[in-house]
């Protein structure tokens, strides 16, 4: 029993990390019908940043909580602002064309950061310096329950709160839910569309970077081709929770890190990549739309 | 339109004459190939073998070259990964015509490159590839370190012997040859020793997150966990077995020689033991004499095992073209295969019937951050 809670704690603060990466593809599905395959990148740019950051502020060799947040803070921004520029550059003027072009694009945005991040960052795996020193918040029996652990979990579900507030409550969360609804008719009501879509863009790239700033605390190692497997198992949660749903991606996000955790534990790691692929597959021939997707009617 | 026909046929003859000039051999030197990974996941092995392959060049340069010609080596990147290892050693075969090649460090790359080199009857000398397979690719494939059983069932040895450790679970690196190896060894000497493996775990090369396999091996309270992989995932692992509060001792094998080891894992790996080819600590004086060199033409860094076993692997390499005599790839062959006792910075080196390394093997413990020297076992 104390193993199968401590697997749950395990999966719970992974998983956590793909639900945010998840959200990120989600939104933009959202709004603009593309699968931004660049977004698992940006996550390695959030990360990389984070650890700029703290060797230039100094917080590497005298880590803080405060550190810890303001690096965090620092590496959101940056990436927002890469958001915003890769839906400027690389998108926006292909948004009239036909869907495959942006997503060929979307791969090639994606090659550019990996393999600019080699040239950019080095190669090589870089060691993320420990923001904030790891040890057990408590223990009950045998389960442990890292300070780290709690942090991801607690960080990520604060984030996802915020992200609601945004898209609830606020003008331009109205404007990004009616976009996501229909862009034709969102745009002769008088919304910006281009604004919104900015918008988006930096929202899930935040998140991103968040994501990848946590992931270098809790697994201190980064590397400029990190982001391609996150990048793709947060893909596969965000179609699994019903791709283009908010709270079907954080679902989607922390079934994925459970299942990952539990085929691992109980199984064998070999087939934890696999098993994580045959419940996408049966979740998508029992209910197309994802578990939370609604069903759309294509009108001809 | 004819004109530029002709200037575009003209300019491409000139292309192609340039290239096919490039790639002859030059007459004043003999070349030498050398594949590693410089860069990608384990990059430290290859800029280290590097360093220690260019030192033991530039020894050999010094006092002369070999057969009245200067040797010049030709380095190739692979990325860390088996496929561009390949066209890596294609790259110095066929393009810059090398009489010979040294490398790599990770026996899955060696295995991936080996079977061009005995394809095109070229000697290839892995400094530190420790996975029987690689010399059974074929009697042009050799090796300058001790193979896998050897190390697999020291560790086992020292950990029954010596740490008195009863129970043991294995954490192996499913994706990579060394490790699978190394588990197997290591299994087979624990149980003869009336050891027991109470859990075995694996995960894959590149992953960062172990915590459900550790949590596994924690419920099986083992003595000992033997992580046979590379440094980056292994001091990952250390990082979170101890913050599962896994006390179990940790122990590896020469993969862990790297200083990201305990850059990484930090307190975590403390208290550690691997097996290795050498240590900076030994008084033999090829050692000593080795770590001063190294040290005055690299800042006063200490050398690890891959840069000994590169400078070893070049100085065999030179040795056995002085003997051959020549620079045919079969008369190159021949001469390696002959190499008795060369004294090498990691120990006596005899090559064996199978083209591997005889030589001894040395326990390190990890404390306050450093490799610390505890015994050397002879085969």
């Amino acid at each position: 029993m104390d193993q199968f809670i401590q697997q749950l704690i395990n999966g719970l603060s992974w998983g956590a990390i793909y639900a945010l990466i998840a959200l990120g593809y989600t939104m933009v599905y959202g709004v603009l019908r593309l699968i931004n395959f660049a977004h698992g990148d940006v996550y390695m740019v959030g990360a990389m940043m984070a650890y700029y950051i703290a060797h230039w502020l100094g917080f590497a060799v005298a880590p803080s909580a405060g550190g810890f947040v303001i690096v965090m803070a620092l590496s959101m921004t940056v990436c927002a602002l890469l958001g915003a520029l890769i839906e400027l550059v690389a998108y926006r003027r292909l948004r009239s064309q036909p869907r495959s072009s942006m997503l060929i694009t979307a791969i090639g945005v994606s090659m550019l950061l990996e393999f600019g991040g080699q040239r950019v960052f080095g190669p090589d795996p870089k060691f993320f310096p420990q923001l904030i020193e790891s040890h057990s918040l408590f223990r009950a029996g045998s389960v442990v329950m890292t300070n780290i652990d709690a942090l991801v979990i607690v960080v990520s579900l604060a984030l996802m709160i915020g992200l609601r507030w945004i898209v609830m409550k606020t003008r331009v969360g109205m404007a990004l839910r009616a976009v996501s609804f229909s862009y034709d008719t969102a745009a002769l009501m008088g919304i910006d569309v281009n604004r919104v879509l900015t918008f988006t863009f930096m929202l899930g790239s935040a998140l991103a970077a968040a994501a990848g700033t946590m992931v270098g605390l809790r697994n201190p190692k980064i590397d400029p081709l990190m982001g391609l497997m996150p990048g793709v198992k947060a893909f596969v949660a965000a179609v699994l929770g019903g791709i283009g749903n908010f709270p079907g991606a954080v679902v989607g996000g922390l079934l994925m890190g459970l299942t990952e955790t539990f085929v691992s534990a109980y199984l064998s790691s070999t087939y934890r990549d696999a098993v994580a692929f045959v419940i996408l597959i049966g979740v998508l021939l029992v209910k197309p739309t994802g578990l939370f997707g609604r069903v759309t009617v294509e009108k001809v | 339109m004819r004109r530029q026909h002709s200037m575009v046929t003209a300019l491409a003859l000139a292309l192609v004459a340039g290239a096919w000039g490039g790639c002859s051999p030059q007459g004043d030197e003999i070349l030498v190939g050398e594949y590693g990974s410089l860069t990608g996941g384990t990059a430290t092995f290859g800029t280290s073998t590097h360093e220690g392959v260019l030192l033991a060049l530039k020894k050999v340069n010094d006092a002369g070259g070999v057969l009245g010609k200067k040797v010049r080596v030709v380095t190739e990147d692979d990325q860390s990964k088996p496929e561009e290892a390949v066209t890596a050693v294609l790259k110095l075969l066929k393009q810059n015509q090398v009489v010979a090649v040294v490398g790599e460090v990770a026996s899955s790359r060696s295995l991936a490159a080996a079977p061009v080199c005995q394809a095109n009857k070229i000697p290839m000398l892995s400094s530190a590839s420790t996975n029987p397979k690689v010399t059974q690719v074929g009697d042009f494939i050799f090796r300058a370190c001790f193979i896998d059983p050897f190390q697999g069932s020291t560790m086992a040895k020292f950990a029954v012997n010596t740490l008195k450790a009863h129970t043991f679970a294995i954490l192996t690196d499913n994706k990579n040859d060394y490790s699978v190896g190394l588990t197997q060894f290591f299994r087979e000497t624990v149980k003869k020793l009336g050891g027991e493996i109470v859990v075995e775990e694996s995960y894959a090369e590149g992953d960062i997150e172990f915590k459900a396999q550790l949590t596994s091996i924690k419920a099986a309270q083992p003595d000992a966990i033997y992580v046979p992989g590379y440094y980056t995932e292994c001091a990952l692992i250390a990082r979170q077995a101890r913050e599962l509060g896994l006390i179990a001792t940790l122990l590896g094998g020469d993969g862990w020689d790297s200083p990201k080891t305990t850059e990484i894992g930090g307190k975590a790996v403390e208290g550690g033991y691997f097996t290795n080819h050498y240590s900076a600590e030994e008084q033999r004086p090829e050692v000593q004499q080795f770590l001063k060199e190294y040290r005055d033409a690299y800042n006063g860094k200490t050398p690890d095992a891959m840069a000994v076993l590169g400078y070893d692997a070049m100085s065999m390499m030179a040795d056995a073209l002085r003997r051959a005599g020549s620079t045919d790839g079969t008369k190159i062959r021949d001469a390696l295969a002959a190499t008795k006792d060369f004294p090498g910075v990691s120990g006596r080196i005899t090559i064996d019937k199978d083209r591997n390394a005889q030589k001894a093997i040395v326990v390190l413990k990890i404390e306050n951050g450093a490799f610390h020297f505890v015994e050397s076992i002879a085969p």
